[in-house]
């Protein structure tokens, strides 16, 4: 051990001290979203009872984001659940199925936004062709999962909107998944529940 | 001292004395004002100092920071025989960056990076402001041309064969440029906050969540967020305006320093030529 060895040393550590004090925290502040939940627990109204169905879909404009104006809005389609004609869930063995079915219009190919069509019954993507059953479930082209749901329940004869979910082709519920990633089969191992949902 | 001044261009030197009327002549007028006593007159001294300004300056500065020799090696080079207008075009990226570096900072003078102002205030520059139109339009006009002058550049080096040895390295840095660039497409899209820019950035973030393992977590990360929401649109302000530009001038940097260092290539064809020559010798 030389007197040039420690000095090298003690000028490598404090200043890696020093880059670690201000480095460490500002990358932690750019990657902190990442980590902490940004979706709020909130439930939105969309209307009366009377104004849905089970046999078709009614738009509706909810608030995604607050805060952003027109980016942070987005269109939920929904209807009444149709307990002959949907398929059962297995997050649903032993409690009440979801009142309402409220679909996400984000598709799960790459997020463009889907329509209902109610000559075919079927949700159809504009980007790249995805289509989906009227349950919302992969019919033809590029998705891997389901469309994304939303809770419901009905509140003094209101119907309420709650967070999102994704579901996989049997329709059990997982935490909100980005489009694109998988949630059957062994591709679903490839795309990890973030912490940030 | 004199050794390492740049050489005088040829306009500023003095011009050499007419023999019988100027200069060391018998009569001793060295200064071309008839009185030939050798002391330079006023026309002469001022000529003779607007001559000599420019090096004066310059010797000035060379003498404290030692910077002649660096700017004679970018400057007074060598180049190989053969040097054609295919090798401008790294010059053209660069002076696309610079022009894109220019416009971008003073469009932020008017741009407003808030997801309520941010269309109206894109659209207060196109529409309002003295020549909005104009530097917004070079600046979305001029991304494209430097990602074509990019690939073209990045097609004469590989053509040329001048990606290697010892030029690996520079290509390599040129890559990185490359997708930094691209890095700068992509974010400098978002933020004209119209239907096409939200539509295309939602899509962009996605394909990047579609990546296995780190795909959901880079999404996060580029949106601030589970949601595309107001923290996406100021952080795609501050890549675009800070972090890729920063980091696209140091490799700049890098690269031009390897260019002056290792000295360009010559085209293909030449080094065909000598061979040629070389079988015939044996």
């Amino acid at each position: 051990m030389t007197r040039r060895g420690v000095m090298t040393g003690g000028a490598l550590l404090y200043g890696g001290i020093a880059s670690a004090a201000f480095g460490l925290p500002a990358l932690g502040f750019a990657l902190g979203p990442m980590f902490e939940d940004g979706t709020p627990d909130v439930w939105q109204d969309v209307g009366v009872e009377a104004d849905f169905t089970a046999e078709t879909y009614v738009p509706k404009v909810t608030n995604v984001v607050a805060d952003v104006g027109e980016a942070g809005k987005t269109t939920i389609y929904v209807r009444k659940l149709d307990p002959e004609r949907d398929s059962k869930s297995k997050s649903d063995k032993g409690k009440e199925p979801l009142p309402y079915v409220a679909i996400s219009t984000r598709c799960a190919h790459l997020g463009c936004p889907v329509r209902y069509i109610q000559a075919s019954e079927r949700f159809a993507c504009p980007c790249h062709g995805g289509i989906y059953d009227f349950e919302g479930k992969v019919d033809g082209g590029p998705p891997v999962r389901p469309l994304d749901r939303f809770y419901t329940r009905v509140v003094n004869g209101r119907v309420e909107i709650g967070e999102r979910f994704s579901v996989n082709s049997e329709l059990e519920r997982f935490s909100p998944r980005d489009p694109s990633s998988h949630l059957d089969g062994l591709w679903q191992y490839l795309y990890p529940a973030r912490p940030s949902t | 001292m004199s050794k390492l001044v740049p050489p005088i261009p040829k306009f500023l030197r003095p011009a050499p004395p007419r023999p019988g009327q100027n200069g060391p002549s018998p009569n001793g007028d060295a200064d071309g004002d008839g009185k030939g006593n050798g002391e330079p007159g006023t026309a002469g001294k001022l000529r003779q100092g607007a001559a000599e300004g420019g090096t004066q300056v310059v010797g000035w500065l060379d003498e404290r920071s030692g910077m002649s020799p660096i700017v004679r090696a970018q400057l007074f080079r060598k180049v190989p025989k053969g040097t054609n207008w295919f090798y401008t075009l790294g010059s053209a990226t660069l002076f696309a960056f610079v022009s894109q570096a220019v416009t971008g900072v003073f469009l932020a003078m008017y741009y407003n990076p808030d997801p309520s102002r941010a269309y109206e205030s894109a659209a207060h520059i196109t529409n309002e402001v003295f020549l909005g139109e104009l530097v917004r339009g070079m600046h979305k006009w001029g991304s494209t041309v430097m990602i074509i002058l990019i690939f073209l550049h990045m097609g004469r080096t590989f053509v040329f064969g001048a990606y290697k040895y010892p030029r690996e390295l520079n290509w390599v840095i040129g890559v990185l440029l490359l997708v930094l660039t691209l890095a700068m497409g992509f974010t400098g899209y978002l933020l004209p906050f119209d239907q096409r820019s939200l539509w295309a950035t939602v899509v962009g973030v996605n394909i990047n969540a579609s990546n296995p393992v780190i795909g959901p977590y880079l999404a996060d990360f580029l949106r601030g967020g589970a949601e595309f929401g107001a923290a996406t649109l100021s952080r795609f302000y501050a890549l675009h305006m800070l972090l890729i530009p920063g980091l696209i001038g140091a490799l700049i940097g890098a690269h031009l320093y390897m260019v002056a260092k290792l000295g360009t290539t010559a085209p293909p064809w030449l080094k065909a030529e000598k061979k040629s020559l070389s079988r015939e010798e044996i």
